[in-house]
């Protein structure tokens, strides 16, 4: 099985192609070929399947840095100046009360919920970002339509070179997905 | 390699998952929990913790109907068990955002086994606690306006920032609303894989709980990235919760809770009944699912050196508060002190001395902190004496007052009692269901794990699996490694 290539070619006449799978059983033979396709042969339009984040693939397929921290930051923020806001409104303007001879409003007391709010609203900027860059939620994706796409989720490393890369041939990226160690290598349709 | 003698040897990198099993059997192991038919003993241990589940419900629809009159706290006691229940519940839900956040930031990697199970175990824990502040109100539909800074006819005045008690409804809810974030990111990547296995249904209603997810290089890093900051943000959070809580006692004029050892004190506390709590769980868990493997002696082993060490510090801090007490010259906070060890609750004090301080101690013994039998007792006596610490710290201050006129002695009802034996019941179901429903480890963090440490380790011959069929390891791994 480890050396073994099996080329299964669907019919998918009818329907357009989204790209050509590759399979691979070991998370650094993804990584390998992944390099091999991006920066030796010049795919761009690249994606690396794996059923838990593998250390080097962003640098050998290209993919960019998250820029999640930017959005829990703004998100933090505004979680901070809604808590100033909402105690400064209830508290010192719209109903004072003086209790225990506490002044209406200082920032001394406000750091409790100040915090907490802040933290909260980063969390959710945090998870909400994060679906949000991700596409998520999505019903349908085209990779679904591989047949082996659970093993993806399990123990199995998938390389797509999708067909909107501009260098993308069926024939050409089957050849190279068997040349750089795919075990099994599929045309998915869209 | 299936057991390594040196396993347990501080100076050898630790084996986190003995036997080199598969990616695959891992995947199977912790996901066949979840498909495979119900076993037998499931159905009677559920049987037993919901029948308790509805004393709880019995209990509480009872004081919805006659009034919180049948809780045993009165004046001098206004706070009783009912406040010791919430902060021994919410203390218990300290461990989990603990291995989840604080253990992540520290490349804990032990903690991969432990940590769905303890971050299901902190919401649990905190939907007990949120049972006391809510129930106490003896109108548990009317706590909104009274707990939140809602716009309302009905009472006309917004929530008073200036008190702690406020804080703690910020802190609790956000703490609350944080964790049950953190565990449901991370079982999106497992229930991804459940949805994958299965067909009809099943793989419809894990395909919407999953989001759709797909483990794309992109999705993970943006994926990772949300992880990094949840746990970093997580981090002060954990130690705010138990610091606000402990604010409610230390912003007040009371004898024995007006001190400023009050919030580092409580968190260690929390750490140290939460882990307790984990212990008591896991060691039943990684038996009943055979998952010994997978949360082996070396996680337990860890777990009871934080109980140590926490457990240490609680009784540091206890021997710190007689100290304050003598040396502060203040009278009534050493009349506090001496009444507390020998007072008419004495017998509440040496439980929680024995429990807190001294059992903790036998964790130093090697033999005894990875014996099973052993552990599992322990951290029942170490949940025991938590919550007495918490009826230690509530009643010994409030009963006697400063007239002694006013003084008096608190006694729980038997509605007390059962509503918080219910509670139990509650924990314990909603743990079991976790446990049947949804997959336990970690597994995309576990198989991440075994396999990143086997990238790393190609070079020296060991991995996960079997051989690998190229061992060579491509320079752009050793560039990525930290």
């Amino acid at each position: 099985m480890a050396t073994e290539h099996i080329t299964n070619t669907p019919d998918i006449a009818g329907r357009s192609v989204y790209g050509v799978v590759g399979e691979f059983e070991r998370p650094e033979d993804l990584v390998r070929a992944g390099e091999d396709l991006h920066h030796r042969r010049g795919y761009t339009k690249i994606d690396a399947y794996s059923p838990f984040p593998i250390h080097g693939i962003d640098d050998a397929i290209g993919t960019p840095k998250s820029i999640l921290g930017y959005i829990v930051f703004a998100c933090g923020l505004f979680g901070l100046a809604n808590a100033i806001f909402m105690i400064w409104y209830t508290n010192g303007y719209d109903y004072p009360l003086v209790i225990g001879g506490k002044p209406l409003f200082a920032w001394e007391f406000s750091v409790p919920v100040m915090f907490e709010l802040t933290v909260l609203l980063s969390a959710f900027g945090a998870v909400l970002g994060m679906l949000f860059l991700n596409g998520l939620p999505k019903y349908y994706h085209p990779i679904f339509n591989y047949d082996r796409y659970g093993r993806s989720t399990d123990d199995r490393f998938l390389l797509v070179v999708e067909s909107a890369d501009p260098r993308f041939d069926v024939e050409e990226v089957m050849r190279v997905m068997q040349e750089v160690g795919a075990v099994n290598t599929e045309v998915v349709g869209s | 390699m299936a057991t390594n003698p040196a396993a347990l040897d501080p100076r050898v990198k630790p084996i986190l998952v003995q036997g080199n099993p598969t990616l695959h059997k891992v995947t199977d192991d912790i996901s066949k929990i979840t498909e495979d038919q119900t076993p037998f003993k499931w159905y009677i241990a559920i049987g037993i913790t919901s029948t308790i589940t509805l004393i709880l419900l019995a209990m509480l629809t009872y004081l919805v109907f006659t009034g919180i009159g049948v809780w045993g706290n009165n004046v001098p006691v206004a706070w009783a068990w009912d406040i010791t229940n919430f902060v021994f519940w919410i203390g218990i839900g300290h461990a989990g955002t603990l291995i989840s956040a604080i253990l992540f930031l520290f490349r804990q990697k032990w903690r991969t086994s432990i940590n769905r199970a303890a971050e299901a175990m902190t919401l649990f824990a905190v939907a007990c606690a949120a049972i006391y502040p809510l129930f106490h109100t003896g109108r548990p539909w009317r706590a909104a306006y009274w707990l939140l800074p809602l716009p309302n006819a009905y009472l006309g005045v917004w929530p008073n920032f200036r008190s702690p008690l406020v804080w703690d409804v910020f802190a609790v809810s956000t703490y609350a609303t944080v964790s049950a974030l953190f565990w449901y990111v991370g079982l999106i990547p497992d229930l991804a894989t459940l949805r994958d296995r299965a067909r009809g249904l099943r793989q419809k209603i894990f395909g919407i709980a999953s989001l759709g997810f797909r483990g794309t290089a992109r999705v993970w890093n943006n994926y990772e990235k949300a992880y990094l900051i949840l746990a970093a943000i997580s981090t002060p959070l954990v130690l705010s919760v138990h610091s606000i809580v402990s604010f409610d006692f230390a912003t007040s004029v009371l004898p024995g809770w007006h001190t400023t050892i009050f919030p580092p004190y409580f968190v260690a506390g929390a750490i140290f009944s939460g882990f307790a709590m984990v212990v008591t769980l896991m060691v039943v868990a990684r038996w009943a699912l055979n998952l010994e493997y997978l949360i082996t002696i070396r996680h337990l082993e860890n777990m009871n050196k934080v109980i140590l060490a926490t457990g240490t510090i609680v009784g540091y801090a206890y021997a710190t508060e007689f100290f304050i007490a003598w040396y502060s010259g203040n009278p009534y906070e050493r009349f506090i002190f001496i009444n507390r060890a020998f007072g008419p609750y004495a017998w509440a004090y040496w439980s929680m001395i024995s429990c807190n301080v001294i059992s903790p101690q036998f964790f130093w013994f090697k033999k005894l902190r990875t014996s099973v039998p052993f552990m599992f007792v322990l951290s029942i006596f170490v949940n025991i004496g938590m919550w007495f610490e918490r009826f230690v710290i509530i009643s010994t201050s409030l009963h006697r007052d400063f007239l002694p006129s006013s003084w008096g002695y608190f006694r729980p009802t038997i509605v007390d009692i059962l509503t918080f034996f219910g509670t139990f019941g509650l924990f314990l179901t909603l743990f079991l269901a976790f446990c049947r429903f949804l997959p336990v480890i970690a597994m995309a963090e576990i198989k991440g794990m075994m396999a990143n440490e086997s990238m790393h380790d190609a070079v020296h011959g060991t991995s996960y699996g079997p051989a690998p069929h190229d061992p060579a390891v491509p320079e752009v791994l050793e560039g990525g490694r930290h």
